[in-house]
């Protein structure tokens, strides 16, 4: 199998599951061909042809074919650039509990996240509270390592990029603070050693760019109070 | 003793798909395992122990080892032991298989069981839009014995636990055919052989007791 073939991926400039395949592959050195995929104006017949189901980005073109969803993506990735950077650990233990963080991430806490800073008035406590009890989870499972992956980034960081970059941005533009230094001292310091990777700093969308996005599709809070 | 071998135990639940995919899986590989089931929705101390995040079944234990969420059980098992393997080599068909099961157990999960009966819109829309996401597994299975080809994968596991004996029962206990024959007539094909694989059919809950279960479940999730 020739992988020197061309690695295409349609994004979004702005999505935490777009950026997860970008990030995985300028980790591993793979080139690859960026397409944007404006999917708020009109979907391209491109997306529609490679992603007929779900219609969304991330989709990964490679040797023809295509994969859709994002961390079924960098799992193609893993399993087909094995040498450089590995993302995920030897041991078929390791590796399954990594995948779990990865998926309790993705299912659970990152849609808490979004619901505690933007989601409808009556249901705010309650998922404060939820938002709360998964980053708890997160924050002991951290501990005292640099990144979830160790002492390199690994599958779990890359799954949680949202809360890295995307979610503190969001608790600005929104108002509401909930992942603080002093609530989860290791997830900031975390989210700090994930930012300022030289890598993965280079793929990030701009904090303006994403701020301005935020405000303007949500609102404020306060103003939404008024 | 080989790491392979030492007690493999599972926490599940005789009616959950999720738990009876992972016994399909354990069968195949002719894996001994002790069974522990748990008298859901009563969440005994041991699963609360075992799956404090999720506290559902099914749990995996494995020299120690605790495993929860039924695909990674599954891709963990097909790691463990080589023989039957239910998952391909190939990457790009590793991930198409990943795609299809998470597609199976959201979107299918959804409008089998969740939209349907919701049926915000009604009883007829709920079908139709139920129908359409079929449409694509139909597509998917055509040419094929199964979906993971020649012999029974990943997906069959995951599809196979969850449309026949779990929504389809449900679908009997509301009197509707989701997956008519004459319109699908791939999956039905499908679902025939599945019923010939010794590993299945002993996985196969009660079919009168799955009915009235799944129209309690209902019940439940209405009111929710």
């Amino acid at each position: 199998m020739n992988q020197e073939e061309q690695v295409q991926v349609l994004g979004l400039w702005g999505s935490p599951f777009s950026k997860r395949v970008e990030m995985v592959l300028k980790l591993k050195g793979i080139p690859y061909e960026y397409i944007e995929e404006d999917v708020y104006v009109q979907k391209s017949p491109m997306l529609l042809k490679l992603n007929p189901i779900h219609k969304k980005v991330p989709v990964l073109v490679h040797q023809g074919k295509s994969i859709a969803e994002s961390l079924v993506i960098v799992e193609y990735i893993e399993d087909t650039w094995k040498t450089s950077y590995p993302l995920l650990p030897h041991d078929p233990y390791e590796r399954s509990m990594a995948r779990f963080w990865a998926k309790y991430v993705d299912d659970k806490v990152m849609l808490t996240l979004w619901k505690a800073c933007w989601g409808p008035e009556s249901e705010r406590e309650k998922m404060v509270e939820e938002a709360y009890d998964g980053l708890k989870y997160l924050e002991e499972e951290l501990g005292d390592k640099q990144f979830f992956g160790g002492e390199t980034i690994g599958f779990v960081d890359i799954a949680a990029d949202f809360i890295a970059y995307w979610f503190g941005i969001a608790q600005e533009a929104s108002g509401v603070m909930i992942m603080t230094a002093e609530r989860f001292p290791k997830l900031q310091r975390w989210s700090q050693n994930f930012v300022r990777n030289n890598i993965i700093k280079e793929v990030l969308p701009p904090k303006e760019k994403l701020m301005a996005l935020f405000k303007a599709q949500f609102g404020n809070n306060a103003s939404n109070e008024a | 003793m080989t790491e392979n071998e030492g007690k493999v135990k599972l926490l599940g639940c005789w009616a959950s798909p999720f738990s009876r995919r992972v016994e399909m899986a354990l069968k195949l590989k002719g894996i001994p395992y002790e069974y522990l089931e748990e008298a859901l929705p009563n969440k005994s101390p041991l699963l609360l122990e075992l799956n404090p995040i999720h506290k559902k079944v099914p749990v995996l234990v494995h020299n120690d080892k605790i495993l929860p969420e039924s695909h990674l059980i599954l891709e963990y098992i097909d790691q463990t032991w080589s023989n039957n393997p239910i998952l391909p080599q190939d990457p790009y068909e590793k991930s198409m298989a990943r795609f299809w099961a998470k597609f199976i157990d959201e979107q299918i999960l959804t409008v089998g069981f969740r939209s349907l009966v919701k049926a915000e819109k009604g009883r007829e829309v709920a079908i139709e839009e139920a129908r359409e996401k079929f449409a694509f597994l139909e597509k998917e299975v055509t040419g094929k014995d199964f979906f993971g080809g020649k012999t029974i994968g990943f997906v069959d596991m995951v599809a196979g636990s969850i449309i026949p004996f779990c929504l389809a029962r449900l679908w009997e206990g509301m009197r509707i055919d989701v997956i008519p024959e004459d319109e699908f007539p791939e999956l039905n094909r499908w679902i025939k052989t599945l019923k010939d694989i010794e590993s299945v059919r002993e996985c196969i809950p009660h079919r009168e007791k799955q009915i009235e279960h799944m129209m309690k479940v209902s019940e439940r999730y209405k009111l929710a």
